[in-house]
């Protein structure tokens, strides 16, 4: 690209110095302007962050996403007091599934993240160093992946007792082995590069090498399958409120709110139809923009 | 030679895979701090009753006992019983598992069905609406929560419109047909009793739609790919060169060499619809492997968990084995090595 014609103050000199990297993002900006579908992606989750991170200052009922009862107005439909309509205590169910909102992101990102590091660091560790570390870490997945996790989470939360913190360590246990493969797939082809060769003659360490040079260059694959994998911790989630072993009433949860409303149906329609759109609105948004991802990650993939 | 080496070198490595899966459910079952001889013994259970049940469970010896106890009778087929109605695990496994397997093939097919031709009209297709659609659909089936839809599709389908049952496997008022395999699709059609096979099937209807989302999502996104790359391989444009037919190009050139990634897929894809039947077989009452697992979990009857954990993982291993063999029946290129 042009060189830079004169390096004026910090951001100039930041500028000139990072001109690959910028180029690079740039680049990546555009490709993801192009995908449409990750735009919506995007406004959908940036809609959610702002509705889950604001919303609990401006909801009608803040009391109704406790315990409360209003038996005078238990079980109505939706109207203009109350949108999506009022569920078996009377409490307002728009403001439990804006409440609600906030609860998933932030458990989703739990999730995600402890899991995700786990695997990472385990997958690092295991390609990195081969052999018989590399075995033990690889044979350990393998048992992990060949358990459907939905299984041993349930066994997991249904022993440590039914609560949304346990339903998140249950998941983050069995979370991590997707990425502990993906990340040792990667590490061991990056690990034969030139440059991580060069960093190894120059005497740098190996956890110096794994953390600065080669998991870097792993983050676009981690990152597309971590944007994806939101939206299913987030439904994983659910799913155990919804069996009964994740989040306990009154706390306000997607899963829990769909499972009580089936209670009422067919009457009660709107008590779980609406959480639910809410809930699907937040898994498409993520794996709307994971698919996005993907595409300016490893363009080979749709072109 | 190669086949068969291969062969027992893969049954081999299920030995480890089952001896670690083993230890992490024994390991999960016997470390958590909920005391499940004391639920099942009930509130008011006396020390000296809780005492007894623990012996008879064997609960009372050191965990690596218990741990060989527990294997020795896995070898023999007998994977414990329940501590809440005292069936043999083994036994109420067989009980349920027809039934999960019967829709997880159901939905499987329906799966191929309804992914394959979206697939191909996507690939055909590129970037114009028919591709549009396919990713729209695959993106929203696959961010669907089935538990969900299943329950508007009942408040829909079943409620309202009265079309299809709502739960259940079959008519309670109805005998069920004699049973050969436990699937009753396949036992009403054994029987020749069409009338029952119809009942069946409105049942597994609902069911087997919800659980193949999963599938028609991954396949039509996957083969799509590959069905891209494969046309533009030389022997594609050899073939259109050829004069042949773009139907013909399409099956039988295109379509066969980009299917192996599907197949190989598949395997995966049925561990992941063992893992959704769970919420399927919740929603819809569905007396399989999933309903039972829940039952269990809720009750803490570790002995049917650790049965079906290590059930499951065995099925999945096999399925993954199987799939790996029949590559080499779609393309007789690939060795075994």
């Amino acid at each position: 690209m042009s060189v830079s014609v004169e390096a004026r103050g910090w951001w100039g000199r930041w500028r000139a110095k990072n001109e690959g990297l910028i180029d690079e993002w740039r680049r990546g900006l555009y490709r993801f302007r192009q995908s449409r579908l990750s735009i919506v992606g995007m406004a959908i989750i940036i809609f959610l962050l702002i509705v889950a991170f604001t919303g609990r200052h401006w909801v009608p009922y803040p009391k109704d996403a406790g315990f409360t009862t209003h038996v005078e107005i238990r079980l109505q439909g939706p109207t203009r007091d109350n949108l999506f309509g009022t569920d078996g205590y009377g409490r307002d169910v728009f403001t439990r599934t804006i409440w609600a909102t906030q609860t998933s992101l932030i458990a989703g990102t739990v999730i995600v993240l402890v899991g995700g590091l786990i695997g990472i660091i385990l997958g690092g560790i295991a390609g990195y160093f081969g052999g018989l570390v590399n075995e033990v870490i690889m044979r350990i997945t393998d048992i992990m992946l060949t358990m459907p996790g939905i299984f041993l989470a349930l066994a997991i939360t249904a022993a440590l007792g039914p609560s949304i913190l346990h339903a998140m360590m249950a998941l983050s246990i069995t979370w991590w082995p997707g990425y502990c493969r993906l990340v040792q797939a990667q590490v061991l082809s990056i690990r034969e590069e030139d440059y991580v060769e060069a960093a190894r003659c120059i005497g740098a360490s190996p956890r110096r090498i794994l953390f600065n040079h080669i998991l870097p260059n792993c983050l676009s694959a981690i990152v597309v399958k971590a944007s994806m994998d939101f939206g299913f911790a987030v439904l994983n989630l659910a799913a155990l409120g919804f069996i009964g072993v994740g989040a306990q009433p009154p706390v306000p949860e997607w899963g829990v709110m769909i499972s009580k409303g089936r209670e009422f149906l067919p009457y009660g329609w709107w008590l779980s139809t609406l959480p639910g759109l809410a809930m699907f609105l937040t898994v498409f948004g993520f794996n709307m923009l994971g698919d996005g991802l993907r595409d300016i990650f490893d363009p080979r993939a749709r072109r | 030679m190669g086949l068969r080496y291969y062969l027992i070198r893969r049954l081999l490595l299920i030995i480890p895979v089952l001896i670690g899966l083993s230890i992490v459910t024994f390991a999960l079952s016997h470390i958590v701090p909920g005391d499940p001889v004391r639920l099942a013994a009930g509130p008011q259970a006396t020390a000296e009753q809780i005492h007894k049940l623990e012996e008879e469970f064997g609960l009372d010896k050191p965990l690596p006992v218990q741990y060989l106890n527990y294997m020795q009778g896995v070898l023999r087929g007998n994977l414990g019983q329940s501590m809440m109605n005292r069936h043999p695990v083994a036994m109420d496994l067989r009980r349920y598992f027809p039934a999960t397997f019967e829709l997880v093939v159901v939905s499987t097919i329906l799966g191929v069905v309804i992914g394959l031709p979206m697939a191909m009209a996507a690939a055909v297709f590129r970037d114009k609406w028919p591709d549009q659609v396919s990713r729209i659909v695959a993106l929203s089936s696959i961010s669907m929560p089935v538990f969900w839809l299943g329950m508007v599709l009942q408040l829909i389908l079943c409620m309202t419109w009265h079309l299809l049952p709502i739960s259940g496997r079959f008519d309670p008022r109805v005998p069920f047909p004699p049973n050969v395999t436990g699937m009753l699709l396949v036992d009403s059609l054994l029987a020749g009793d069409l009338h029952k096979f119809g009942i069946a099937l409105k049942h597994i209807t609902l069911p087997a739609f919800c659980q193949s989302l999963i599938a028609i999502a991954l396949i039509t996104r996957l083969l799509r790919a590959d069905i891209l790359e494969v046309m533009q391989r030389d022997f594609v444009t050899m073939a259109r060169a050829m004069g042949l037919p773009e139907r013909v190009v399409l099956f039988k050139y295109v379509l066969k060499n980009a299917l192996i990634a599907t197949v190989a897929m598949l395997g995966f894809l049925v561990g992941w619809e063992l893992s959704g039947s769970v919420m399927i077989e919740t929603v819809f009452d569905w007396p399989g492997v999933g309903l039972y697992a829940v039952k269990s979990a809720m009750t803490l009857d570790f002995q049917p968990i650790m049965g079906i954990t290590l059930f499951v993982g065995l099925l999945f291993t096999l399925v993954n084995l199987l799939v790996d063999f029949s590559y080499g029946v779609i393309d007789p290129r690939i060795r075994y090595g």
